[in-house]
């Protein structure tokens, strides 16, 4: 468990419905189509898609999760942690080339900045949502499963926690992520998060997306 | 003997991996490896000792995170000489007989510069210049700067290497799969930044192994004329049986590594995953093979931060516009320190499909050093073209060449004294291709031959700088031949003659050859191609002119530069069709196109907005365009998204294309016309890059009367208040979307009331809500961009 690995990606599929949801439209007009199809071509080859990653051993005690690397006494951690004995730590990044294209067109076009944007939101999550199932069925095979990923922001899980979640995954050396001072990741469509490892598989919990979360005016939220 | 003397004749073998050694030795997640030179000597300088006994000349310090961002000053001194003591104790102790040196190693700071992160240029050197002073203290041989995935950091690295000590320097970049640096740059825009600031070598580390590496390696050889390093490492690591390995042996490694040296790498070593093991193979059979000459390429090349341009066969185009000579809407824009306006001219141009932007910012009553340099640091952020730097002040041309991320283009000097001892050190110290101006202390020389005779002068007094010719290039000046009829024949007499008796390139500007004639263009174009048949390798021009680009794209076709002539159709399929433009205007009459103005601004569609307010504007008033059909549209589409009909792609849309409207009828205007509502000041606050959402504001507030200044992102709190103070604004609206820089926006606000208490205090982000603004001490909190309009326009009714 002492060595950050690293995955490349080949591209997922582009999902249009999730890059409209982040763009905030629900129904497009067939002019939004047109933004949404022009961006999409202008974005093609725009990404690179990398992960590094590392396992740490967890453990529990008195409200406080330790994660081997930290310790933090988030509750919503906790409970989404809570029967796993390993962690898969991991940093994802679709890297810098977007961000430029974004500051270029909020010169010329804020609409199509905006689309640009929402593309970028959609990409990382398949992203992570790839490697999240690679690392399901790799633990599946040993007879282990896995808890939805959870990261810092999320909940009452602190910011802060991105300090130690770069000191221990290398994340500028190994993908090219950085951490600011107001823990703002660059590239900023990158997602640091943990993924608990179990071995009983928890029905109880029913896996939705957004059901962990306290802030129930989300214009982003899934309702199903 | 020093390094570089040795590196002349023999391959230098450097050493390989430490962090995955420390990590075998307990290293632990997160500990700081740099912290085991004073906690663990003895097991460093062992690692060294194997290095040395293993065959590397040169073992790099254990210093690759040392610097002042995770070290108090006191335990990074105690850190670096413990860690110079620590190799120089391994090359005594090491039995091996080979020359040996040691390198104080520099890694990358980990943070993101500006813009793109928060780390200030500046900072970033200053930050590695405390580093390399204490390893000159320590006495190191020579500093090694590797694994930089980023050039701009890679600049401030060398920068500070240079300016605090003489030490040979090594530079090296960490390249990902798709063969360029994690920010874009590719290994030739490398090879240009770290030539012309004056690396001693320079390659590839880290990130792959030798194999993924080698394209990468080919093409720095292609392209450096300094010895070229390579660190490749021993592939991917890979989990086996609970042990990490990595994939790549030895023995394959040595032999990829010993194809590199027979292709022309000069120093080698390994990176992650590689052992002693590793580097006693490659020194066992790399011995034999002869060491490839370094040759000079004699390439002329410039670059930004992605890639470089380089000077061959194929005339490179420079766009002229970002000058205020002779622009009025320019000028004001300088005035009114509008950057937008100077970027969108960057971007337009590229599109018209320059390769160089010119970029001259010089008026009489502005501060053209910060002009200068804000221009550049705002356009490399959304221009990926290397910039010309065009100044006749020294002091904003070495402002503007510090911060430039690349090898630019300098322009200019020429062949007076004064100009030269100004100019040459600058291009020395920051590297750069400079445009050098035939003339001199008597004047332009009427002929050709003159003309050529101060180019020599110049080479040679670039010579004693140690600027080498293929970093010159000569513009022999085009004089309007209505004054003298012989001085176009003249000037290209010169190109010709430079480029063949002096083998240099030439650059013009070719505009001023019409002055004083009527229909410029026509003369202008036709100079242009005889220019180019008689040799000419750039030309700083108006991209925007079809008769220019008809003769550029007509000469490559006609010279055998472009293959099947794709270059051309393609430019051709570009240019207007005038006769259906003529059958459209006849059918439409004037009040159809009013509807059509507003159908056109819902539907969101710019060039015909843009278009068609022309034609109205024809038979219209310009405030009754605004008042009849701008704004009526614009309420349509702003009701719509407010009753959550319409989505904010469609109201940005709309946005954009009454913009392009506004656009039109401003340009009609006479300049006096102030139309605007009142001034309101925007920002992101400090420590926040995010301005997607600031920008959509700005452009719906700027649609509805308000005369935004846009003062960007991560702005500290100083900067907004001073802004606010001095335009005495009643508004200002504050975004951040993060919780971690709400705290920067309270303390925004605490400033404002305490400097500004008239104005009004607008917060918008996704971490906000009505409670949390009041809490933080603004006056309004506006969900959306429509939401801000609505308050703003109720500050202003209540204003007035």
């Amino acid at each position: 468990m002492n060595t950050v690995f690293l995955k490349s990606f080949a591209p997922p599929p582009v999902d249009r419905l999730e890059v409209l949801r982040y763009a905030g439209v629900k129904e497009p007009s067939p002019e939004t189509e047109a933004l949404l199809d022009d961006s999409l071509q202008e974005a093609e080859g725009v990404f690179s898609y990398a992960v590094c990653y590392r396992e740490f051993p967890v453990s529990f005690c008195d409200g406080v999760c330790d994660l081997s690397f930290a310790k933090t006494e988030s509750k919503d951690l906790f409970k989404n942690l809570s029967g796993s004995t390993s962690v898969v730590l991991f940093a994802a990044t679709v890297g810098i080339t977007l961000d430029r294209l974004v500051s270029r067109y909020s010169k010329i076009s804020p609409a199509r900045a905006l689309m640009l944007n929402a593309i970028g939101a959609e990409r990382i999550e398949s992203l992570c949502n790839a490697f999240n199932q690679e690392i399901t069925k790799e633990k599946k095979a040993l007879g282990l499963f896995t808890t939805p990923r959870f990261s810092p922001g999320y909940g009452d899980l602190p910011l802060a926690l991105q300090k130690d979640i770069f000191a221990v995954l290398d994340c500028p050396r190994k993908i090219g992520l950085t951490l600011n001072e107001s823990l703002i990741m660059s590239p900023t469509k990158s997602v640091t998060a943990l993924i608990g490892v179990t071995p009983c598989d928890r029905k109880n919990t029913k896996d939705r997306p957004c059901s962990g979360c306290s802030k129930a005016d989300c214009a982003f939220r899934r309702t199903i | 003997m020093n390094i570089t003397e040795y590196l002349q004749n023999n391959l230098v073998y450097l050493d390989g991996g430490m962090g995955t050694l420390l990590q075998e030795q307990g290293l632990m997640p997160g500990e700081l490896p740099e912290r085991w030179n004073l906690s663990h000597p003895d097991v460093i300088t062992k690692i060294h000792r194997d290095y040395y006994d293993a065959g590397s000349n040169v073992v790099s310090t254990n210093t690759f995170g040392a610097n002042l961002l995770k070290f108090s000053h006191e335990e990074l001194k105690n850190i670096i000489k413990a860690a110079v003591e620590n190799a120089r104790r391994a090359a005594e102790e090491s039995a091996g007989t080979q020359k040996k040196w040691v390198a104080l190693d520099i890694g990358p700071s980990g943070r993101m510069l500006a813009p793109y992160g928060d780390f200030d240029f500046e900072d970033a050197v200053s930050l590695f210049a405390e580093t390399v002073k204490l390893g000159v203290l320590c006495g190191v041989d020579l500093i090694l700067i590797e694994t930089m995935n980023d050039s701009y950091e890679t600049k401030a690295a060398l920068l500070a290497a240079k300016e605090n000590s003489n030490l040979p320097v090594f530079v090296s970049n960490a390249y990902g799969s798709d063969g360029k640096l994690m920010t874009g740059a590719s290994p030739a825009a490398m090879v240009s930044l770290l030539e012309g600031m004056g690396a001693d070598a320079i390659g590839v580390n880290c990130s792959l192994g030798p194999k993924a590496l080698s394209p990468i390696v080919e093409e720095y050889l292609k392209y450096s004329s300094l010895p070229v390093l390579v660190k490749p490492n021993a592939g991917l690591p890979k989990a086996v049986d609970g042990k990490t390995i990595y994939d790549v042996s030895a023995e394959e490694f040595t032999d990829e590594v010993c194809d590199m040296i027979k292709a022309g790498v000069r120093i080698c070593g390994g990176c992650c995953g590689t052992t002693p093991d590793y580097i006693a193979s490659l020194c066992r059979l790399s011995g034999g093979i002869m060491p490839r000459p370094i040759l000079e390429k004699e390439l002329t090349m410039v670059s930004s931060y992605t890639h470089a341009v380089v000077f061959h066969q194929t005339p490179v185009l420079i766009g002229e516009r970002i000058n205020p000579t002779g622009k009025k809407r320019f000028k004001e824009a300088l005035k009114k320190n509008e950057i937008d306006y100077i970027l969108k001219e960057g971007i337009a141009q590229q599109e018209k499909g320059v390769d160089i932007l010119d970029v001259n910012v010089g008026l009489p009553e502005i501060d053209e050093v910060f002009m200068l340099k804000t221009a550049v640091c705002q356009l490399q952020a959304v221009v990926d073209l290397p910039l010309q730097i065009d100044t006749a002040d020294p002091v904003a041309m070495e402002a503007a060449l510090r911060r430039y991320n690349g090898k630019a283009m300098i322009n200019s000097v020429n062949g007076k004294k004064e100009s030269m001892d100004a100019v040459f050190p600058l291009v020395k110290k920051y590297g750069g291709l400079v445009v050098a101006l035939t003339l001199d202390e008597n004047g332009i020389p009427d002929t050709a031959n003159e003309r050529v005779m101060i180019a020599e002068r110049i080479l040679a007094e670039a010579a004693k700088y140690g600027i080498s010719k293929k970093n010159l290039i000569f513009d022999p000046l085009a004089l309007t031949i209505s004054a003298d009829d012989k001085s176009g024949r003249e000037t290209l007499k010169a190109v010709r003659m430079i480029k063949t008796l002096l083998e240099c390139h030439t650059s013009l500007g070719v505009s001023n050859v019409s002055f004083g004639l009527p229909r410029r263009d026509i003369i202008n174009s036709t100079f242009f191609a005889l220019a180019l048949q008689n040799g000419l390798s750039a030309a700083i021009m108006n991209p925007y002119s079809d008769d220019m680009l008809k003769s550029y794209y007509a000469f490559l076709a006609l010279s055998g530069q472009d293959k099947n002539c794709s270059r051309f159709i393609e430019f051709a399929e570009t240019l207007p069709q005038p006769e259906s433009v003529a059958v459209q205007k006849t059918k439409k009459t004037e009040a159809e196109y009013a509807s059509e103005l507003q159908k056109n601004i819902i539907k969101g569609l710019k060039d015909a907005s843009g278009a068609l307010t022309k034609v109205l504007l024809k038979s219209e008033n310009p405030l009754d365009i605004i008042q009849n059909e701008i704004i009526p549209a614009l309420d349509i589409v702003g009701k719509g998204y407010e009753e959550k009909k319409v989505y904010l792609p469609q109201l940005l849309m709309s946005a954009e294309a009454a913009k392009a409207a506004f656009e039109v009828i401003k340009e009609s205007m006479p300049e006096s016309t102030d139309a605007n509502k009142c001034t309101f000041v925007l920002a992101t606050v400090q420590g926040d890059i995010h301005d997607i959402g600031k920008n959509i504001v700005k452009l719906l507030l700027e649609n509805y009367g308000f005369a935004v200044i846009d003062l960007g992102r991560d702005v500290p709190p100083e900067v907004i208040v001073s802004e606010v103070e001095k335009q005495h604004a009643p508004i200002a609206g504050l975004s951040a979307l993060m919780t971690t820089t709400v705290p920067a926006m309270e303390e925004t606000i605490k400033h404002l009331r305490n400097k500004t208490p008239w104005c009004k205090i607008i917060v918008g982000g996704a971490v906000l809500n009505p409670e949390y603004a009041q809490a933080i001490g603004a006056d309004f909190y506006a969900k959306d961009g429509m939401e801000a309009v609505r308050i703003a326009d109720n500050i202003y009714q209540e204003l007035n």
